[in-house]
This record gives C-alpha cells, sequence and structure tokens, in this order.
C-alpha cells in the first residue's frame, strides 16, 4: 500500500482527500489526514457574524461529516514534519511515514506580534472579525457601541480573503445606516497597500466605490504598534491614526509545526511550484491551501480551482509521469458591498481584475468590478454550494483556469 | 509591455513602472529610478539594501518581501522606512530594477 498523509483538515486538505479518495485506486492507496481541531469553519462566514447576517450555527460543521469512507481522520496536534525520513510525529507520541505528503495546515492570525494590539484593550476597543471568537465578540460590541471612529487596519500582507476588509467596511456603512447612527460613524481604512486594492484597475472600481460610501482610505500606512490607551496606531514612518473602534486584520501567518520542520519562509508559508504545488526542496511534498508560498490570493476559491487541476496531475505524478504546469492562479471573490449588493472579481497570475460579465460572456449573470444583486445572492448561494459540493471534492460547473471570455480588456 | 528610457538606457517596464528584465538594470538606472522616488542621493546604507535585493531576487526568482528585506540585509523596519520613505518594499523593488513584491496580491 502506498501512503497519502494529508496534513491539516480545513478547506483545502478536505476538498484534497475527497477528491484523491475518488481519483486513486483504493486497494492500492492508504490516506490519512490529520487535523487538531474537531470543527470546520466556514471563514468565509466571519464577515457576517458582526453584522448578524450569519449566526453561530452557519459556520460551523463537524469536519468528521466531510471526510470520505476510507479516508481515516487522525486528531492530535503536529509535532514536527521530518521531510528527510519522510515521516511526521504528532504530539500525541504517534510516528506516521509517508510516500507523499500534502500539507495543508493554513494560515492563521498573530496579534501578539504587534506590540500593544493583543494586550488589555484586545476585545474591549480593539477586535477582529478574523476569528470565529473575535467575529462573535464584535457582533456583541456592536449591539452596544453608540459611534464614533471605527478604523479598519491591515498589519500587512499576504492576508487570508484580500478583499474581506473592504467588504466589512461596505457592510459597515449599510448596518450603521440601517440602525440610524450612520451619522454618528465615521469610516477609515488604514492599509499597507498604495490604494484600496493591489490591482491598477481593480484597486481604482474599488476605491471608487468607497469613496460613494463614506469610507476613508489612508493608503500606504504599515502599523508598526498600537497605542491601546491614547487609542491610536502609529506606523514605521510615525504616522498616527487615532481611532474609537480599531478592527485589526493581524499578521497572517503559516503553522508553527512549519517553522519547527525547517520548511517554511519569513512567514512560515513554504515556497512550492505556483503552477504545480510541488515543493521547492522535496519531490515527494505538496502544498495547498494558504499554507502554499505562491502569489495569488489566500483564499478558498483559489483552493478549489487548484485542487480541480492538482487531483488529476497528481495522479500522473505517481504514476511516474511529469507533472503538467496547469495552475494559474486563478481566484474567483464575490465582494459583499452592502445593501443586499456585491461585486465580483475574477483573475490569475497574469490578469488582474477587469470589468464585465461572468460565467456566461456578455451575460452573466454575474457582473464583473460592478455592483449588482445578483453578486449578492451568488455570495449567499455560495455557503450551500461550500458546504455541499466543495469540501465534497465535486466539481462546479465553472471552469477552474481563468478565461478571458466576458472581460473588457484595455 | 512598455519600454522607457531611463538614465540614457531603453528598458523595459511594465504598466506600474516597475522593470521586466532584471538583466538590463545598472547602477546608473537605480539613481535615476530613486530621483523620480523623491530620492534625491543613494548613499552607502541603500546600497546595502539594493544589493541585498539584487543578489535575494536572483537566488530566489523572487522580488523579496519587507520582512525579508529586513532579515537577511540586517536593517530594521524603521530604518527602511527612513531610506525609502512610504512603501520601502515596493520602492526598493524598483529602484533595484525587479518587480513588484509578491505580497501584495
Amino acid at each position: 500500500m502506498k501512503k497519502l498523509l494529508i496534513l491539516g483538515a480545513g478547506t483545502a486538505g478536505t476538498m484534497v482527500a475527497n477528491r484523491l479518495n475518488r481519483l486513486l485506486d483504493s486497494g492500492e492507496w492508504k490516506i490519512t489526514i490529520v487535523d487538531q481541531d474537531e470543527t470546520h469553519y466556514y471563514q468565509p462566514g466571519f464577515l457576517f457574524l458582526p453584522f448578524g447576517v450569519y449566526n453561530k450555527n452557519d459556520v460551523v460543521k463537524p469536519k468528521r461529516y466531510f471526510m470520505p469512507f476510507g479516508v481515516e481522520l487522525i486528531m492530535s496536534p503536529i509535532d514536527v514534519i521530518e521531510p528527510d525520513h519522510n515521516r511526521v510525529k504528532l504530539s500525541d507520541g504517534r510516528v506516521l511515514d509517508y510516500d507523499f505528503l500534502v500539507i495543508a495546515t493554513g494560515a492563521d492570525i498573530h496579534p501578539e506580534q504587534t506590540p500593544g494590539l493583543a494586550e488589555h484593550e484586545w476585545g474591549q476597543s480593539i477586535h477582529t472579525f478574523y476569528s470565529y471568537e473575535g467575529a462573535l465578540a464584535l457582533h456583541q460590541k456592536f449591539k452596544t457601541w453608540q459611534g464614533g471612529r471605527l478604523v479598519v487596519n491591515v498589519i500587512d500582507n499576504p492576508i487570508k480573503c484580500p478583499v474581506a476588509p473592504l467588504e466589512f467596511l461596505m457592510l459597515a456603512d449599510w448596518y450603521f445606516h440601517e440602525r440610524g447612527m450612520r451619522d454618528k460613524v465615521e469610516l477609515v481604512y488604514a492599509t499597507p497597500l498604495s490604494g484600496a486594492f493591489t490591482k491598477p484597475i481593480a484597486s481604482k472600481l474599488l476605491g471608487d466605490i468607497l469613496g460613494q460610501k463614506g469610507v476613508k482610505v489612508i493608503p500606504d500606512f504599515m502599523a508598526e504598534h498600537v497605542d491601546p490607551d491614547a487609542k491610536k496606531i502609529v506606523s514605521f514612518d510615525e504616522q498616527e491614526v487615532p481611532y474609537d473602534l480599531l478592527v485589526s486584520i493581524p499578521l497572517n501567518m503559516g503553522a508553527a509545526v512549519v517553522a519547527k520542520s525547517g520548511l517554511g519562509d519569513e512567514l512560515n508559508f513554504i515556497p512550492v511550484n505556483k503552477h504545480t504545488f510541488l515543493s521547492d526542496k522535496f519531490s515527494n511534498i505538496f502544498v495547498l491551501g494558504d499554507a502554499a508560498g505562491i502569489p495569488t490570493s489566500k483564499a478558498g476559491s483559489v483552493a478549489h480551482f487548484a485542487v480541480d487541476t492538482f487531483g488529476e496531475n497528481f495522479v500522473r505524478y505517481s504514476e511516474g509521469l511529469e507533472l503538467l504546469p496547469i495552475f494559474d492562479g486563478h481566484a474567483n471573490c464575490f465582494i459583499e458591498s452592502g445593501y443586499g449588493k456585491g461585486v465580483l472579481i475574477d483573475f490569475n497570475y497574469d490578469t488582474e481584475p477587469l470589468p464585465g460579465r461572468y460565467p456566461l460572456p456578455g451575460v452573466g449573470p454575474f457582473t464583473l468590478l460592478q455592483e449588482s444583486e445578483a453578486n449578492h445572492w451568488g455570495k449567499l448561494m455560495f455557503r450551500w454550494m461550500y458546504w455541499n459540493i466543495l469540501l465534497k471534492g465535486q466539481e462546479l460547473p465553472l471552469p477552474s483556469l481563468m478565461s478571458m471570455a466576458g472581460k473588457w480588456a484595455k | 509591455m512598455t519600454t522607457k528610457t531611463i538614465a540614457g538606457k531603453t528598458v523595459q517596464v511594465n504598466e506600474e513602472g516597475f522593470m521586466t528584465a532584471p538583466a538590463e538594470w545598472t547602477k546608473d538606472i537605480a539613481v535615476e529610478i530613486a530621483k523620480e522616488e523623491g530620492i534625491a542621493e543613494l548613499t552607502p546604507a541603500h546600497w546595502k539594501v539594493i544589493e541585498f535585493c539584487r543578489q535575494d531576487a536572483a537566488a530566489s526568482g523572487k522580488t523579496p518581501t519587507l520582512r525579508r528585506i529586513t532579515a537577511g540585509a540586517g536593517v530594521t523596519t524603521k530604518e527602511l522606512f527612513a531610506l525609502f520613505p512610504k512603501g520601502p518594499a515596493k520602492k526598493v523593488a524598483r529602484i533595484s530594477g525587479l518587480g513588484k513584491p509578491e505580497g501584495c496580491v
């Protein structure tokens, strides 16, 4: 029996387990997956928790629901990966050896990396929606908040779901309007980027939408520390942004076990080939999902398109054929913009988000880089697709590689 | 893809003004781009960072991120901001004739 070991049963790991369980011969392969947490979180739903659009039950389910028959799920923290010996040591003392390893240990927030952020004001005047607990705490905060200056700050990139901070601001504009207190709330976005978003056309169009919603953007702001008593964030070049309520997107880092195993970069992300996910250093290690150090968004849609290309490619590779360099960095993100509308962006390594229609060229129903109600319904529908289709490794009726059809090029 | 003449040499640049062929870079080009970025004079401290970025990119094939520069070139983030005000990672990348750092996705 050949052994395939998957580390991490989050979005990417679960999809890989389901896809490869279907593609590989169960008489020849033993698939094992390891995770330390019984609960699967629908992370895109965290955005909606503070505003009461979703509640707890919408975003959590047991991981075991999504494991196919035949895949062994082990619940334990991982102590260390020993790639030179093709084995992984678990914290409970077990040692698992493998023929092929898929690392899908994801990314998580590290507020402790920024002085002043996660101290006595954490959970008081400083919040985050980048964790389940944080999003729920912010929901409680909003219930009694009387208004003031709400600052959303991204500590550094890359972050999971790079559009989520923009969505948060646009939803906040809608939410405080609905509550009849929009005039008492100042919305500010302090970002280390030079504009609202990374790529030029999307940055301009999304920046315009933020402007229309009365959100002030402070670009090129790289926070060095937070002064929780004076209630201000201070940048490396000594700009200061005061706040009444700070919603922070703390530094995102890969898993500590990646660093301990000597596999990661400065942020514990693992260098891999951006078209095949094969480790730069080890010919039997692949990295999928947020754990991979590749220049595309850290997002579930990317993981999905990645697993689409990876499945068949892995089968080829395990049969001694070469990997095909097929993954194009495809990302597709619904951006909730409030008032029952949304924006959609679709892009890859080489093509920045462009205006147009998706998925049917010229028709839609979704509109690219433009607000529409269809996009909002697409976003809400996506949660059902995530739980019922995506995690189970089934195919969506959407191509995994990006297409220029329906996009208006410059 | 367009071309641009910097310090008397025609080089390829992308729409955001980053050079796309690192081999076309010269120190004279660095001085010119630095002026465009509002840095009147490149001091030895600037050159130390630029040289680290050139070497690191040549070895890894990727433009170093801010964190990689501070870890590798032995400067603090604060010093980097003093040397290359506002977005230092991006500025250093442009001056060093490298692509935009990949952290910005």
